[in-house]
């Protein structure tokens, strides 16, 4: 798993009360659906992701992720030397 | 139905003397004063520079740090802190998760007199335009409603019956205690944590510095700023901190064994009406009689069986009209009259949170067979002694068994909140 990858689901974990859902983790499920965060979290969420990787995401690319995934590809495009 | 009986059987309390009840209790009998001069109000151009803030510690840290509410307002901060001491003082224990059912017998009714003015207008309005607004996280609305304390407690210990805030001004602590009581006597729920919490912010205590309400010409004397029954008495210091006890049926406690700090007997809540003397911030004389006599009738306590009157008493002209109105309603004179002070010669006027940590006073008052020394008192008001013996405001701590407390709240609004605590 990418250190990327690793550094998302600790952040997920934090705003994530159904344990039970990270048994059958991989990186194509859903935050909302089969993770079972609160949608209200996802901005404290890309809030974090934003501090530890030290970028800034805006809100086109908010609304695109949906998956854990998506996250790992924002900051990859994120980090992409311009 | 026949009522239950209701006890007090933990305590928590975050206050300008002390946090902690430990903490507290020896320094509510040494007669500590949490009074400071706070000279960073001149920049907001208040004339009184005194104010009375607990010390934010490690501990209340790490409450904030466990349940993410750094940047709450402290009313939120204050009040986990003292709910969770209480809980934990009355022999349960803070869950590390928030897995498992509900309790629906046990609730939380903590009230508030400004709400989260701190956080609101140091936090929330500085980042509310486009750039800031990115940094404003979910948990603003949750932090921030008056209802945050009561509703985190709640989520901290997984409370199941009523959680609420009230708010009726500086009677607010008492009012919650009197409110979640009825509702334990009524047999509709088991337990609740019930008081007050209020946070420091200048824009809080700006209203009262206009009003010129607060100390004055005390600037260079912090200590003795707040004279509850004095003549050099010039109006109150404002303070903040948060007092909440556990309130529980007398059947439960006893059938788990626990240890049972007081009794609540009765109360009663009532308003002057702003007639008959009474005003937005001046009570009615009549109105606080009848408040009086009513929460005696409720407790089924004669005037005569009062020994001891933890007053409002706030530092301010309205002291004399309260020491009128007690022995008016009790009937009571000279050396006849119960003994009486006041905390908030030491913890200034914490408004909502006021009559939740000054209960807590008269708790450990009644624990210890202790009255406490009544702080900044002399020279006593003449109007005063004229009514009531010298020997009645103690001078040094007094040896006594305290049996029935009467603690008394009055509140801009015009609103009364009264109480009989006995020892058990």
């Amino acid at each position: 798993m990418k250190p990327s990858e690793a550094n998302i689901i600790d952040i997920l974990k934090r705003y994530s009360f159904e344990k039970g859902v990270w048994k059958q983790y991989s990186p194509n499920m859903s935050i909302i659906g089969d993770l079972k965060i609160n949608s209200a979290r996802i901005v404290d969420i890309v809030l974090d992701v934003e501090d530890r990787f030290d970028i800034e995401i805006d809100d086109d690319s908010l609304e695109s992720i949906v998956t854990v995934q998506d996250i790992v590809d924002v900051i990859e495009q994120k980090n992409k030397p311009v | 139905m026949n009522k239950q009986r209701v006890v007090i059987t933990g305590m928590g309390v975050v206050s300008p003397i002390g946090n902690g009840i430990k903490a507290f209790e020896k320094a509510l009998f040494s007669g500590k004063s949490g009074i400071k001069a706070m000279p960073e109000l001149e920049e907001y151009g208040f004339r009184t520079l005194l104010g009375a803030v607990p010390e934010k510690d490690e501990h209340l840290l790490a409450i904030q740090a466990k349940y993410r509410t750094q940047n709450g307002s402290d009313m939120l901060n204050y009040a986990l802190a003292a709910a969770l001491d209480a809980w934990e003082n009355a022999g349960f224990t803070v869950p590390d998760d928030f897995n498992g059912p509900a309790d629906p017998d046990t609730g939380a009714i903590i009230g508030t007199g400004m709400g989260a003015v701190d956080s609101i207008g140091g936090y929330v309005v500085p980042q509310s335009n486009p750039k800031g607004k990115r940094r404003l996280r979910s948990t603003v609305v949750e932090q921030n409603m008056p209802n945050a304390p009561a509703a985190h407690v709640s989520q901290a210990l997984g409370l199941g019956n009523r959680i609420s805030a009230v708010s009726s001004a500086c009677a607010t602590g008492t009012e919650a205690i009197i409110t979640a009581a009825e509702r334990i006597a009524d047999g509709r729920a088991v337990r609740m944590l019930a008081g007050g919490s209020e946070a420091y912010s200048p824009w809080s205590w700006i209203g009262f510095d206009v009003m010129r309400v607060l100390a004055q010409n005390k600037n260079d004397d912090p200590k003795h700023a707040s004279c509850p029954l004095s003549s050099d008495a010039s109006g109150f210091v404002p303070g903040a901190g948060a007092g909440i006890m556990l309130l529980e049926s007398l059947e439960s406690a006893k059938k788990r064994g626990a240890k049972i700090l007081a009794e609540y007997k009765g109360g009663f809540i009532n308003s002057g009406g702003m007639r008959a003397g009474g005003s937005m911030t001046a009570p009615s004389a009549p109105s606080v009689i009848a408040c009086i006599k009513s929460a005696l009738h409720e407790a089924g306590i004669s005037p005569d069986e009062v020994d001891y009157i933890n007053g409002h008493l706030s530092s301010t002209m309205a002291d004399v009209l309260e020491i009128e109105n007690l022995s008016k309603a009790l009937n009571r004179y000279g050396p006849d009259f119960p003994f009486i002070n006041s905390l908030k010669a030491q913890t200034g006027h914490c408004i909502g949170a006021g009559g939740g940590i000054e209960s807590i006073a008269s708790v450990l008052q009644i624990k210890n067979a202790m009255v406490t020394k009544a702080v900044n008192s002399r020279p006593l008001h003449p109007h005063i002694t004229e009514i009531v013996d010298e020997s009645r405001v103690p001078l040094k701590n007094l040896k006594h068994t305290v049996n029935t407390v009467l603690k008394t709240s009055f509140g801009f609004g015009d609103v009364n909140a009264c109480m009989l605590l006995k020892r058990l």
